[in-house]
């Protein structure tokens, strides 16, 4: 009996109306994982496709491993900023 | 049951109280405590080693680690003559990889650099740097007209070209160097502090202390995996610069 109580006291704490300033915070808390969520499919698809040439170029010409490994680093930082600048747009939506 | 999972608000993640003083121009916290051993511990083991030909001990760390970035980030991202900015990028590296690397270690547990000012810092470091390196080796107006002109652009289409590469080049370059170290050491360091705070909460609630290894297991795996990001963080901000500094060397 207790537990259909309590669920009932939450469900109601949940209808009721919040302040303009909580209703800001819980639109910029979903905002915020929806931005991070859609900055990392991007740069995901991009790191993956990144490393598997590198990989492949590695697997076929293993002399040139260190320059493509340089190289692939390279790619991998400017390709990473892009989820990180959605990481810092969900720290200042989330937090700011 | 979760009533104890309360995640820390992300001022008690990387706001520290001063040791002294507070409120002044050299209020000293924790974070400056970590960039102050980011250059003493380097400094330190250069003087330590000693320089014989055979290497031993520190001696082997320190020329490991020098020739490391001669080979890896110098030589590889601007060729023999960029040997004489060796010095520059190892003290970047260094730096980086020491204030990356308190994240792991117990007591700190934060890196230095998952504060804005640090890589800010940094990256203005490596603006002017290469700014500099640019103006001296090519004269300003070869610099710019290198760095906003690009050749083989039909003339038209310097309106569109040209304030696009000089946002690039000046603006986003150091902006993203910046960002790039900032956010990875704080997601890594909040990424820590999460299954931290999921290992103490899955000790004190009962009933789910049954999956406290699994946790505890990913916070080991975590902590491996951060040593390793410090590393790569350091080596990229490095190399980073030292691709600058090769733009900004010739004429394209």
């Amino acid at each position: 009996m207790s537990i259909i109580a309590s669920t009932a006291a939450q469900i109601s704490e949940l209808a009721q109306e919040y302040t303009p300033a909580e209703a800001k915070a819980n639109a910029g808390a979903s905002g915020a994982g929806m931005a991070y969520g859609l900055a990392a499919i991007g740069p995901g698809i991009g790191i993956g496709y990144l490393v598997g040439q590198a990989v492949q170029a590695m697997a076929r010409q293993p002399e040139s491993a260190g320059q493509v490994q340089t190289t692939m680093f390279l790619g991998i930082a400017f390709t990473e900023a892009l989820a990180l600048i959605g990481f810092v747009v969900f720290i200042l939506l989330k937090f700011a | 049951m979760f009533a104890a999972l309360e995640f820390p608000s992300i001022e008690n993640l990387v706001e520290w109280p001063a040791f002294f003083g507070d409120g002044t121009f050299y209020a000293f916290n924790k974070i400056a405590l970590i960039s102050m051993l980011a250059v003493i511990i380097p400094t330190a083991l250069f003087l330590l080693a000693k320089k014989e030909m055979v290497p031993r001990g520190v001696q082997n760390i320190v020329e490991g680690t020098v020739e490391f970035v001669e080979k890896q980030v110098v030589l590889s991202a601007i060729g023999p003559e960029g040997l004489k900015y060796t010095p520059l990028i190892l003290t970047i590296f260094l730096f980086v990889f020491f204030g990356n690397i308190f994240e792991v270690i117990p007591t700190f547990q934060m890196p230095a650099n998952a504060r804005m000012a640090n890589p800010l810092i940094l990256a203005v470091v490596a603006w002017v740097s290469f700014v500099t390196i640019g103006i001296k080796s090519q004269g300003f107006a070869g610099f710019m007209k290198s760095s906003l002109f690009p050749p083989g652009v039909p003339k038209a289409l310097y309106i569109l070209v040209t304030p696009i590469e000089f946002l690039s080049t000046f603006l986003l370059r150091p902006f993203g160097l910046a960002v790039r170290l900032f956010a990875n050491m704080l997601a890594g360091h909040i990424l820590l502090v999460t299954f931290g705070v999921l290992c103490i909460t899955l000790a004190t609630a009962s009933p789910l202390a049954a999956i406290l290894p699994f946790s505890y297991a990913m916070l080991v795996g975590l902590t491996g995996f951060e040593v390793m990001v410090s590393l790569i963080q350091a080596f990229v901000f490095s190399l980073l610069t030292a691709v600058y500094i090769q733009l900004s060397l010739h004429a394209h």
